[in-house]
């Protein structure tokens, strides 16, 4: 019957504590370091970093709003990220997004919580992340995850006098939320079709390898789409057959790396290289499939890597990046945003594509693909070839027959999925190697 | 140290009351004042006012009625746990597995909820605690068969246990519990609206989240100083092979006091799962069983004083929400107080020990 030191256990417990912080860590470390000069703001290393100081330092962007700032009301803006600001990628462009919103709105303040996750903040849910933003006086309340969709109900039911926008979701289509909640997504399909044409332009194996968050339909129809982009452009600029073509996918169970609860991204990656693919297509908010890539790469090996969300997310891997598919929530926000400080809201769901006139435009467009240092140039005029005719309409890759993993018919042969059989995509398509959680 | 804490408790109650309370609010306040020295450091450093931040860390859960409520729902399972703790601190056993009892008893909890979802909520809310209790209970024991039946150390014991508690969670969400049409580690479903616990107005507080919290804590409290049960454990836990010989069934009562610790964790973990999260998230503990171990160790054997402390423990974590929005600085400074406050108690312990010897 001996009895351990208390000082033992203490220790223990300390060491499971710290344990647990540095297990969250991870995920903002492989992207820790993002270019500040993209979004213009100044660098924001700590991801808690306050709102104030860069509300003051964006501010000299805005024109003088003298005559009206101090009898107007200050519009303060509240956004709720799942990872944190600085992941080179999903969060990231949000982040940006509200700066670019905050620098062309007179009036407003942008606040924000980030890291609102069980692994991160074990403590606070969603709704109760919200009020804190309400607390700090924010009017509307942005929310950037899948995740958040009940929790953004629930606060937007809680307060009617709030405005609620939640990035991603669709409780307006499915007729759910209430009329302070809106939805915005941007048509990352066409991103991702780029995606994949680029990988498979690229690759000497033919083995393209997707690096997978969670299964849901936002996920399954993005994969699809990444291989139908992947296929069309082997058959068609490489002239090989289909079948020649693997695409395998790998699901790590969340949209970032939590330890012991998600697979590790690093360790999928690696594998992914060690199983002789040469592209890692990332599906994931962070950037290590890039990462990966690049160090494969160093070490003299033949990898390349389509990171994701992100405008600036090759440049922690430039020279094996072939480009990345991003969202650009900037300008849609602020047109949102400036609405609401009118007094003009709608509740509504949004599905917003490219603008096909200058799919990189920032203040315009709200898809972008930004090719990377990787692609050779002819693979480059053939990609620009691939988006002409995405842009023109010439070309749906969403057109039967198409079929799903399980054999069923998605589409029939000679006609084209609708918006909304594409946004609740049941199962992966025909050809994917990967689960499709039905 | 524990076991002359124990023992002046167990044989000088009336002649040393005096000294002993004297003695308890040094231990109370002089880990207190360690801690904020130490913490007021680490505010200096980031250049953050240490005001500012006590003023939010220390009343901030108390500055809205919201935050108030989810301070109590945080310290409702905290206080279940750690009142379970202070029965095995009290049988000698560390019971660092109660993580996973937290989980288990969340995954029972869930079993009859998937089941039955048809039967009258407050029927459901009762089978769901039973279900939960019982599956905290199962998971303790089986760490304390390992140890008096195998001779494994219930720390390790327990510490395996956590994992394989979280392994079967994370199994159940991306497996059979899984959302239909996805699978993602982010959660089951939400159970349905009527089969949350019932709560006060728009807050997000569950009456009866606390009474469940208190009223056990009353009952540990009765059983551990009133009972002829308590006395024993308590002198297993000072020396089990002289209670045996004195007649006390010690791998009996170290047993019973894993069940009931487990047991309590269980209901907390059905707490997380009715009245928190109203899912099962692979985190369905968010840590309340660590916590509770580092306010046994503040309280030791002494259930009287888990009330307090897990409250105070809880305002600290419900308070640094504020922190990132308000000052800029991370929520992580709670913890850094938490941690402080248990290594200030442990160092100032160890030096009275000393002392005393002296």
């Amino acid at each position: 019957m001996r009895q351990p030191p208390v000082r033992f256990i203490a220790l223990l417990i300390l060491f499971a504590l710290l344990l647990g912080a540095c297990g969250t860590t991870p995920a903002a470390q492989p992207t820790a370091a993002p270019a500040p000069e993209a979004t213009g703001a100044p660098p924001v290393a700590p991801t808690d970093a306050p709102a104030e100081p860069t509300a003051e330092a964006t501010q000299p962007t805005e024109p003088p709003a003298a005559t009206e700032a101090p009898t107007e009301e200050e519009f303060v803006f509240g956004m709720i990220l799942v990872g944190p600001t600085n992941d080179g990628g999903w969060n990231q462009a949000h982040f940006a997004a509200a700066e670019y919103a905050q620098a062309r709105l007179p009036g407003s303040r942008f606040i924000y919580i980030d890291k609102v996750n069980p692994a991160d903040r074990p403590n606070v849910q969603v709704e109760q992340a919200i009020e804190e933003l309400i607390n700090q006086g924010a009017k509307f309340v942005i929310t950037n995850s899948a995740e958040f969709a009940d929790g953004t109900k629930l606060a937007a039911e809680a307060h009617p006098d709030v405005y609620f926008l939640h990035a991603s979701g669709d409780a307006v289509l499915t007729g759910s939320a209430p009329s302070n909640l809106t939805n915005l997504m941007g048509r990352m399909e066409y991103g991702k079709m780029m995606a994949g044409c680029a990988a498979a332009l690229q690759s000497d194996a033919g083995k393209l390898a997707y690096l997978g968050p969670l299964i849901d339909p936002e996920t399954r129809r993005l994969v699809n789409s990444t291989y139908l982009g992947a296929k069309y452009c082997w058959e068609n600029y490489r002239d090989q057959p289909a079948d020649s073509l693997d695409f395998k996918v790998t699901w790590i169970g969340f949209w970032f790396n939590i330890p012991g609860v998600t697979l590790d991204p690093t360790r999928v990656a690696t594998d992914f290289i060690n199983e002789g693919n040469d592209v890692i297509i990332s599906g994931i908010d962070t950037t290590e499939g890039l990462v990966e890539a690049n160090k494969a790469s160093a070490a003299g090996r033949t990898v390349w890597a389509v990171p994701y969300d992100y405008e600036d997310a090759c440049a922690q891997g430039e020279d094996v990046c072939l480009g990345v598919p991003y969202f650009n929530w900037g300008p849609r926000y602020t047109e949102i945003l400036g609405d609401a400080m009118e007094g003009r809201f709608e509740s509504q769901w949004e599905w917003i594509g490219p603008d096909w006139n200058d799919i990189n435009n920032p203040d315009t467009s709200m898809i972008g693909f930004i090719k990377g240092a990787g692609l050779t140039p002819e693979n480059g005029a053939l990609l620009d070839d691939f988006i002409s005719k995405l842009a023109d309409g010439s070309l749906n890759l969403f057109t039967g027959p198409l079929n799903f993993q399980d054999g069923t018919v998605f589409v029939a042969d000679g006609e084209v999925a609708d918006d909304l059989a594409v946004w609740n995509t049941p199962q992966l398509l025909e050809g994917i190697e990967g689960q499709s959680a039905p | 140290m524990q076991i002359q804490d124990a023992g002046g408790q167990l044989t000088s109650r009336t002649t040393y009351r005096l000294a002993d309370l004297a003695d308890y609010l040094a231990r109370l306040v002089l880990p207190f004042l360690g801690a904020l020295v130490l913490t007021t450091v680490v505010l200096l450093t980031v250049d953050v006012a240490p005001l500012d931040a006590y003023r939010i860390l220390l009343f901030g859960a108390f500055s809205t009625p919201i935050r108030f409520g989810d301070m109590v729902m945080l310290a409702s399972p905290l206080i279940l746990c750690a009142g379970g703790l202070t029965l095995t601190f009290a049988a000698g056993l560390y019971n660092l597995g109660i993580e996973g009892q937290v989980v288990l008893g969340a995954i029972a909890a869930m079993i009859p909820l998937r089941l039955f979802p048809d039967l009258p909520p407050p029927l459901l809310w009762m089978i769901s605690f039973a279900f939960g209790a019982a599956g905290g209970m199962i998971w303790a024991l089986l760490a304390a068969s390992l140890r008096l039946g195998a001779g494994v150390n219930e720390i390790f014991a327990g510490l395996g246990l956590n994992f394989l508690a979280s392994g079967i969670a994370l199994y159940l969400i991306l497996g059979p519990w899984r959302r239909e049409g996805s699978a993602s580690s982010s959660g089951t479903a939400l159970l349905p609206r009527e089969l949350w616990l019932p709560t006060v107005g728009s807050l997000r507080l569950a009456p009866l989240a606390p009474i469940i919290a208190l009223v056990s804590l009353v009952i540990v409290w009765w059983v551990l100083s009133r009972m002829r049960w308590g006395l024993e454990v308590r002198a297993v836990g000072l020396n089990g092979a002289a209670a045996d010989r004195l007649g006390v069934p010690a791998v009996k009562r170290m047993a019973q006091a894993m069940a009931g610790c487990g047991l309590l964790a269980g209901l907390a973990g059905t707490l997380q799962v009715l009245g928190v999260f109203h899912q099962l998230i692979p985190n369905i503990s968010s840590g309340v069983g660590l916590i509770g171990l580092l306010v046994v160790l503040l309280v030791l054997a002494r259930p009287i004083w888990v009330l307090p402390v897990a409250v105070v423990f809880a305002t600290f974590t419900v308070g640094s929400v504020q922190l990132p929005l308000t000052l800029g600085i991370d929520s992580s400074i709670a913890g850094v107080l938490q941690g402080a406050l248990v290594l200030a108690a442990l160092v100032s312990r160890g030096l009275m020990q000393r002392r005393r010897r002296a």
